[in-house]
C-alpha cells in the first residue's frame, strides 16, 4: 500500500478530455477524484469503516479511501471519504431548464423598462407561509441588496411591495391584486420536510382557483429552489442561490415585454 | 484582558439616555395587561393542561373573563374569590369553566383582601418550586464546577422531541455546554402554548412544558454521566413570552431568548402588547435565575453590520435598562450581539474585535451573547468554516459568555450530527490555542480598532439621544432599527392588550422580585468566594 504521499502504482488513465464520458477532476484528467463526508448510526470501529468502505464502493467510488473516522457519540460515527468516481456522464447531452434572459445592468433594465412598457413594472414579494425568514426577500427587493447588486428598490422603473415573512398564501393574493403587481416574488427559505413544496403549490391552486394565475408573473426563490422545480409546481421561474436581483429583474421585463408582444 | 480606551462620559451619557428611554416606555406599559400575562399568572396558580377540544386551560380562563369584560382586574382576583367562596383549587374551577359548570364572576363576593392573602399564599408556594429549582441549579454548578470563558451553545432542530433528545445527547458528549431546542417555526404567532410531547415541527420543535421536562431530564442523565451541567435554552418570545418563561422557570431552563424589539422588528408583533409581556417574562426569568438572552445580533441580518453597528449599540443599552427595571440582575443579561460583516470589507476582523470588545468592556457583568456569521454563509462550507475560525478567535480574545457556534453547512440545512462535531472541534482547537492572546496584547493607542469602537459609541449616543427625544414608539414607527417600520397600532396581538382596574393586582410580582434579589445577592457571594480562592464548601 502507498503511503498516501505519492502514488506508486500507474494506472492507464486516457488523459483526452472526452466531454461525453465526463468525471470529476482532482489533479490529473479523467482520475475521478472525489471528497465525501457522511455520518453512520453506529459505533466508530473497524467494521464502522469497513461499512463506509462498502457504501462508498456501492457508490461507484473505485480505491476509496476513509481519511478520516471519528465518533460522534456513542453509537455514531463520522467519515471523510476520498476516491474515483467510475460514473461518467455524457455532456453534450444535458438540458438544462433555466430562466433564461439576456443579462442587463440597473440601468439598462430601466432604460428597458421605459422603452418597452413606458411604465413602472409593479412587484409585490413576500416570504409566504409560516417561513419567518426575510433574508431571501430581502436581498432580492431590499435598496441594499446583496453581495454588491442593489435591490429591485433601487431600480427607477420598479414599484415594489415587500410583505416581509409569514404572509398567508390568501393574503398575499390578496395585496397582489390591491397593489395591482405585474409580478409576485416569492421566498422559501425553511424548506424542512419539503414544506415549501406543499405551500408553493397551494399558492398555484389558490391563484389558479380565482382565476388569477395568469394575470400575474409567478417568480419564486430560495437555496433549494431552482427553474425545474418551479415549472414542475406551475410557476414561471425559480431563482437558486448565486442569482440576485438584477437577474430576477432581466428575467422578469423580458419576459412580459415578450408576453406583452404575444398579446 | 486588551482593553479599548473608550470615551466614558458618552458611556454614561448613552446609559442615561437608555435609562429615560425605558423610564417613560415603562410608565406607559405599566397601566395595562395582557391575556398572555394573565394566561402566566393563571400557570403559576397551577392551572395547566387542555380542554375536550385541545385548548390549555390557561387560555380557557382569561377568555372567559375577556368575554365578561372583567379581565382588567387580572384573572388572580376571579381565581381567588371562586377559590374561597367554593373552597376549591384554580385546576378544579379552571377545568369547571372549560365544562361550561362555572362562571367566575357570579361565585359570591369575598372581601378583596381575602383574596389577597388567599394569592400570596398560592404564589409563595409556586415561587418556592421556583427557588427549589433555582437551588437544584446551584448545587449541580458546585457539584461539577462551571468553565470560566465561552460556554459552547449548539442548536437542535429536528422537529421531533425524541429525535432532539438523541441529537442534544451527542451534542453534550461532544463538548457542548448549552443546547437550544429551536422552536419551530410559526410558533412565536400562537396565541396559546401547545400541550404535551410533540413530534412534528419545521425547522424546529414546539416548546411545550413536556417538551422542556424531557429534555431538561435528558440533560440531567447525560450532565452526571459527563460530569459537566448542561444548560438548557429555549425561546421566550412571541405571543406568549411570559408564559414560556413560566414553563422555562417550572422546568429549569437555564437560558431564554428574551426581547421584546425582535418580535416587534422581525415578527410584526404590536409594539405594546410585547413590550408589557416582556416586562413580566424578564421579572419571571430574573427569579428563576435564567440568563437571557437578547437579539440585536438580528438587526445585522437585514442591515449592513458595518454600517448599523451603532444599532447594536443601542438596543444593547436600551435592553439592559428595560431588563434592570423588570429586576434582572446584570449577570443574567445576555446581551446579543453578531459576527456579520461583508467577508470582502477590508479589515472586517478588526471591525469585528473592536465591536465584540467593546460590548464586553461597556458591559463587564453581562454574559454577552456572541452569534456567529451566517448572512454570508453561502452554501461553501470551505469557506464557512474559515469565517466561523475567525468568529471563534474574537469570543475567545474578547472573552464572550454565550458563544453560538457557526455551522459549516448554514445556509444548507438544519445542522447535522457531525457539523455540530466539527462546530465543537473548530471552537475548542481556537479556545487552547488562543487562550491567552486576549491578556497578552495591547491596542494601539489612536489604532484602527479603537478608532472604530469610539465612532460606534459616538453614534449610538446620537441614536440614543434622538430615541430620548422622540420615545421609543415613534422611534420603531419611524424604522430607525434594521430598516423596518412598525405602526404603533399595528402587527399582532393588539386585542390582547387590556387596561388595568384599579383593583388589579398580580399577586406574582413581589414575591418574584424577591426571588430575584436573594439569588442574585447569593450568585455575588459566590462569585466573592471563588475569586478569593475558597471553594463552595
Amino acid at each position: 500500500m502507498s503511503s498516501g504521499l505519492y502514488s506508486v502504482r500507474r494506472q492507464d488513465i486516457d488523459s483526452s478530455l472526452d466531454l461525453t464520458h465526463l468525471k470529476p477532476y482532482g489533479d490529473t484528467m479523467n482520475d475521478g477524484k472525489v471528497q465525501l463526508s457522511f455520518s453512520l448510526p453506529v459505533p466508530d470501529s473497524d467494521v464502522a469503516i469497513e461499512a463506509a468502505k462498502q457504501l462508498a464502493l456501492k457508490m461507484g467510488l473505485v480505491e476509496p479511501m476513509v481519511t478520516h473516522h471519528a465518533p460522534l457519540d456513542s453509537s455514531f460515527s463520522f467519515f471523510v471519504v476520498y476516491g474515483n468516481l467510475s460514473h461518467t456522464i455524457d455532456y453534450t447531452q444535458i438540458h438544462v431548464d433555466s430562466a433564461v434572459a439576456t443579462s442587463m445592468t440597473l440601468d439598462e433594465t430601466d432604460l428597458f423598462i421605459q422603452q418597452n412598457f413606458g411604465r413602472k413594472i409593479r412587484v409585490i414579494g413576500a416570504s409566504t407561509g409560516t417561513d419567518a425568514h426575510t433574508v431571501g426577500i430581502d436581498a432580492i427587493i431590499n435598496m441594499k441588496g446583496y453581495a454588491g447588486h442593489y435591490g429591485l428598490e433601487r431600480y427607477k422603473m420598479i414599484e415594489t411591495l415587500n410583505l416581509g415573512s409569514q404572509v398567508t398564501n390568501e393574503d398575499f393574493i390578496r395585496k397582489a391584486v390591491e397593489f395591482n403587481a405585474d409580478v409576485l416574488l416569492v421566498s422559501q427559505t425553511v424548506t424542512q420536510k419539503n414544506v415549501h413544496v406543499q405551500n408553493l403549490t397551494e399558492l398555484v391552486e389558490l391563484l389558479e382557483a380565482e382565476r388569477l394565475r395568469k394575470r400575474f408573473l409567478l417568480i419564486i426563490g430560495g437555496p433549494r429552489i431552482n427553474h425545474e422545480l418551479a415549472k414542475e409546481l406551475g410557476c414561471d421561474a425559480g431563482f437558486g442561490p448565486g442569482k440576485y436581483a438584477d437577474d430576477v429583474a432581466s428575467y422578469f421585463c423580458q419576459e412580459l415585454a415578450a408576453r406583452k408582444q404575444r398579446n | 484582558m486588551a482593553t479599548l480606551r473608550l470615551n466614558w462620559d458618552k458611556v454614561a451619557l448613552a446609559r442615561d439616555a437608555a435609562r429615560q428611554i425605558s423610564e417613560e416606555t415603562n410608565a406607559y406599559i405599566q397601566q395595562f395587561t395582557t391575556t398572555t400575562v394573565e394566561r402566566s399568572v393563571c400557570r403559576l396558580l397551577g392551572i395547566d393542561g387542555v380542554d375536550s377540544l385541545g385548548v390549555p386551560l390557561p387560555n380557557v380562563v382569561v377568555e372567559h373573563l375577556l368575554s365578561r369584560q372583567v379581565l382588567g382586574f387580572g384573572a388572580a382576583f376571579w381565581l381567588g374569590q371562586a377559590a374561597i367562596s367554593l373552597n376549591k383549587e384554580p385546576q378544579e374551577l379552571a377545568e369547571a369553566v372549560a365544562k361550561g359548570e362555572l362562571d367566575l364572576t357570579k361565585t359570591e363576593p369575598v372581601d378583596p383582601f381575602e383574596i389577597q392573602l388567599w394569592a400570596e399564599k398560592k404564589a409563595a408556594e409556586t415561587v418556592s418550586v421556583i427557588h427549589r429549582n433555582r437551588l437544584i441549579r446551584e448545587e449541580k454548578l458546585r457539584e461539577f464546577g462551571d468553565h470560566a470563558g465561552p460556554l459552547l451553545y449548539v442548536i437542535v432542530a429536528t422537529g421531533n422531541i425524541y429525535e432532539d433528545i438523541v441529537q442534544a445527547k451527542a451534542a453534550a458528549r461532544q463538548g457542548a455546554d448549552v443546547i437550544a431546542v429551536i422552536r419551530t417555526t410559526g410558533q412565536s404567532l400562537l396565541d396559546y402554548v401547545p400541550y404535551g410531547a410533540t413530534t412534528e415541527g419545521f425547522g424546529g420543535t414546539m416548546a411545550t412544558q413536556e417538551n422542556f421536562r424531557l429534555m431538561r431530564a435528558a440533560l440531567d442523565d447525560i450532565g452526571a454521566e459527563l460530569g459537566r451541567y448542561i444548560r438548557l435554552c429555549n425561546y421566550c418570545s412571541g405571543l406568549c413570552m411570559p408564559e414560556i418563561a413560566v414553563m422555562g422557570a417550572l422546568e429549569r431552563l437555564d437560558v431564554m431568548l428574551n426581547d421584546a424589539l425582535y418580535g416587534i422588528l422581525f415578527r410584526d408583533i404590536n409594539m405594546q402588547r410585547t413590550l408589557i409581556d416582556q416586562s413580566f417574562s424578564r421579572l419571571v426569568n430574573a427569579a428563576a435565575g435564567i440568563i437571557i438572552n437578547t437579539g440585536e445580533d438580528n438587526y445585522l441580518t437585514t442591515s449592513d453590520a458595518y454600517e448599523e453597528a451603532h444599532t447594536v449599540l443601542a438596543s444593547q443599552f436600551i435592553n439592559e435598562q428595560f431588563a434592570l427595571h423588570a429586576g434582572l440582575p446584570e449577570e443574567q443579561m445576555g446581551l446579543g450581539h453578531a459576527f456579520e460583516m461583508n467577508p470582502e470589507l477590508k479589515n472586517a476582523f478588526l471591525y469585528e474585535y473592536a465591536q465584540a470588545q467593546m460590548a464586553r468592556q461597556i458591559f463587564p457583568n453581562a454574559p454577552l451573547k456572541y452569534m456567529p456569521p451566517t448572512k454570508y454563509k453561502t452554501g461553501n462550507v470551505f469557506r464557512a468554516y474559515i469565517q466561523d475560525a475567525l468568529f471563534n478567535m474574537v469570543t475567545v480574545i474578547s472573552d464572550q459568555r454565550i458563544h453560538l457556534l457557526g455551522m459549516l453547512t448554514e445556509a444548507i440545512h438544519t445542522p447535522f450530527m457531525s457539523d455540530r462535531a466539527l462546530a465543537i472541534d473548530n471552537a475548542r482547537y481556537i479556545a487552547t490555542s488562543m487562550a491567552d492572546f486576549g491578556n497578552d496584547i495591547e491596542f494601539r493607542h489612536g489604532g484602527i480598532m479603537e478608532e472604530r469602537a469610539n465612532e460606534v459609541l459616538d453614534l449610538a449616543l446620537d441614536l440614543l439621544q434622538t430615541i430620548r427625544k422622540d420615545g421609543l414608539f415613534r422611534t420603531l414607527e419611524e424604522g430607525q432599527f434594521a430598516g423596518i417600520k412598525r405602526p404603533f397600532e399595528g402587527g399582532k396581538g393588539l386585542s390582547g392588550v387590556i387596561s388595568k382596574e384599579d383593583l388589579y393586582f398580580n399577586p406574582f410580582i413581589n414575591p418574584l422580585m424577591e426571588e430575584s434579589k436573594a439569588g442574585s445577592a447569593r450568585y455575588h457571594l459566590n462569585k466573592k468566594l471563588i475569586e478569593q480562592g475558597e471553594n463552595y464548601e
